[in-house]
């Protein structure tokens, strides 16, 4: 789950991070008001969960509150990569002498946290190991030591500094360190971090992913985590995230769903290979309920661009009888029906296609056959 | 013969009196795998289909000389149990639970690591030696004694390709499940030093997907350690989510592109470089593993 980035900066300076002073603002109005409590000049910037918002212009400067309100109004107007900007974060503008980058993340073919520092901070994190690999410097974070105050001082060494500011950095980075931990994070940065001219280091911007299989670990965020525009999640994600369902939206016209993650990822990969386009991915998962597959059904009937179903079930502990009442049950309750092509072996199979030929619902073998099929019947070729 | 498990893996079941845990109990007994023993705390002294339930993993490994664990255990309590079960020196966990948090999962594999113990998992239906031991979650019908080692990163898609495999004939020596998440206790290259190692294995499937850069690692190691005139272990790969948009999660925690990380292509590429056949579709598999063997 991504946090806005004033969220994650409220966590920094709860751990003693130093961060720039600054307020939320809806409206031009309060942004007008908030600027007057702080100095100019100012830095306004839309909260929204994608990166890339600053190259839209979701980071603008202003010298004097008036312009922070008209600046706020235009921002609060745009949409970033498609996600409206419901609030800006207006904060001081700070004296930057160098800008460094430093976060903690995954390291998963190691089975460990990294922490990777750049003294090229201000680019993304992939840009720079794409353009300086040489300007990145990366510790591997032993679980049982965890990141200890030498570590950070050695890599504030490697960044080109000395005395005093060794100290003063590898402070940060340790703060850090102990924040991105207690939080759970899949990653947590800053970058910027800031060198001022005055020698301190601050944080003007930062960024927090927290593990999703540890929300139920910090309740503060778990209602949040399936509420509409509060994530960077699509409606549909998240209605099918309430049923206990994985689901993503695509471009194309044929919705797909199936069990299981790679054998839904290669229906979706059958589809294209014979010329048609997903409109989806969704996976019921293992042992999935006559309930789980009506509603992600349901998903798919009432999906206005998906002129066409295809189901692949594969039953292992899922069950193939389970699954045709399941189908059937969502054509129910919508009063319109769409062309379903359906692939159903495994687990009492027979028992599944009964049910569904009754019906009058041709059932396939086969999963090429039934994406085939389906893309035929897209008109994909 | 085959990998990790055989007829002699001594099972004790963590979790066996959850409803996963005394239905996969059931399937595991009736394929034959030899289950010792079951672990509930507080319900330590009880039966589950005439296997005897302790209280703690020490107590029924010292009893009934397990070496391996499979745990049911829910995701908040998962690490615990996966933890205990390193301590009392098993040789193998297999952890199917779904949903662990990252941290505890490094923390898990850390330990692991000193104590000695292969984890397999979390997030996987676990592993089947046919017609030997069944530790896992997979329909055992579609499965084969034979000459194939599969490793895998997803599980409805394995039995989709065994399946495959055996109406061709070509039975299977292991099927390995790493598991779905992004930090898991095998990966691709771990698997095929053990199958080139057991001599019931002659050629290997890897089923990959996107995420991270375990497919890239594997073909690495089998351009350089699997190609000598010597001793040539076949490899035959598929990789999962062409179609799969960058920095959304499909479906596995672990299955996500990030930036230029963890492509579909870049994994491809990688194996097609290292001299790797790998299948358009699930079904082409056989065709190429018939080539090769």
């Amino acid at each position: 789950m991504k946090l806005f980035e004033y969220e994650a900066k409220s966590i920094l300076a709860e751990y003693g991070i130093s961060v720039p002073q600054g307020a939320l603002a809806s409206s031009p109005t309060k942004a007008k008001v908030v600027a007057t409590q702080l100095d100019a000049p100012y830095v306004i910037k839309a909260q929204v969960l994608v990166a890339g918002r600053g190259k839209a212009g979701g980071i603008q400067f202003a010298s004097s509150p008036e312009e922070a309100a008209g600046i706020t109004e235009r921002i609060l107007d745009m949409k970033i990569k498609n996600l409206s900007v419901n609030d800006v974060w207006i904060e001081e503008k700070v004296n930057v002498q160098r800008e460094l980058y430093f976060g903690i993340t995954i390291d998963r073919a190691r089975c460990c946290y990294v922490a990777v520092a750049s003294a090229a901070g201000g680019m993304e994190i992939e840009e720079i190991a794409d353009k300086e690999p040489e300007k990145i410097v990366k510790i591997l974070i032993d679980p049982t030591l965890g990141f200890r105050s030498y570590h950070a001082r050695e890599m504030a060494r490697r960044l080109g500094y000395s005395g005093k500011s060794i100290i003063r950095l590898a402070k940060v980075f340790t703060k850090l360190y102990v924040a991105a931990m207690d939080c759970d994070a899949e990653l947590m940065e800053m970058n910027p971090l800031v060198e001022t001219t005055d020698g301190n280091f601050v944080a003007a911007d930062a960024r927090l992913i927290i593990d999703d299989n540890a929300i139920f670990r910090h309740p503060k965020y778990e209602t949040r985590f399936l509420s509409e525009g509060q994530t960077e999640l699509a409606p549909e994600e998240i209605e099918a995230r309430r049923a206990g369902l994985a689901y993503v939206k695509l471009e194309g016209d044929i919705g797909i769903m199936g069990n299981g993650a790679g054998l839904v990822m290669a229906t979706l990969d059958t589809v294209q290979h014979y010329g048609g386009s997903p409109a989806n991915f969704l996976d019921v998962g293992g042992g999935a309920s006559e309930e789980q597959v009506a509603s992600a059904l349901n998903i798919l009937l009432t999906d206005r661009r998906a002129s066409i179903v295809l189901i692949n079930i594969l039953g292992g502990i899922t069950r193939c009888d389970n699954v045709a009442r399941g189908i059937l049950e969502a054509k129910k309750k919508v009063d319109f029906t769409k062309p379903m092509v359906i692939r159903l072996v495994g687990t009492n199979e027979a028992e599944g296609r009964r049910i569904l030929t009754e019906a009058g619902i041709h059932v396939l073998d086969s999963m090429e056959e039934a994406a085939q099929m389906a893309v035929e019947i897209a008109g994909g070729r | 013969m085959g990998i990790i498990v055989n007829r002699d893996t001594r099972v004790i079941v963590q979790g066996i009196t959850g409803i996963q845990g005394n239905f996969h109990t059931r399937l595991m007994l009736d394929y034959g795998t030899q289950i010792v023993a079951g672990i509930t705390p507080g319900k330590g002294g009880t039966e589950v289909y005439g296997v005897p339930v302790y209280d703690s993993v020490s107590e029924a490994v010292e009893k009934h000389s397990a070496t391996a664990s499979i745990i049911f255990v829910p995701a908040p309590f998962a690490a615990e149990a996966a933890l205990e079960a390193t301590e009392s020196n098993l040789k193998t966990v297999v952890l199917i639970t779904e949903h662990i948090p990252v941290k505890d999962t490094i923390q898990i594999m850390a330990y692991a690591k000193r104590q000695g113990t292969t984890i397999i998992g979390p997030n996987t239906p676990g592993i089947i030696t046919p017609d030997e031991c069944k530790l896992g979650i997979m329909p055992s019908h579609i499965f084969a004694k034979g000459e194939v080692g599969i490793a895998s990163r997803s599980g409805t898609l394995t039995y989709e390709i065994a399946a495959e495999l055996t109406r061709a004939d070509l039975g299977q020596s292991t099927c390995l499940g790493l598991g779905g998440d992004p930090v898991v206790g095998l990966n691709f290259v771990d698997a095929l030093k053990m199958f080139r190692q057991d001599r019931e294995t002659k050629a290997v499937v890897l089923i990959g997907e996107i995420g991270g850069n375990a497919e890239e690692q594997a073909a690495e190691y089998i351009s350089s350690n699997l190609k000598s005139k010597l001793s040539p272990l076949p490899v035959v790969a598929f990789v999962a989510g062409r179609a799969a948009p960058p920095g959304k999660r499909m479906g596995h925690a672990g299955a996500i592109v990030m930036g230029n990380t963890g492509t579909a292509e870049s994994k491809i590429n990688a194996f097609k470089e290292a001299g790797v056949d790998v299948a358009e579709k699930p079904s082409d598999i056989p065709k190429l593993l018939a080539e090769k063997i």
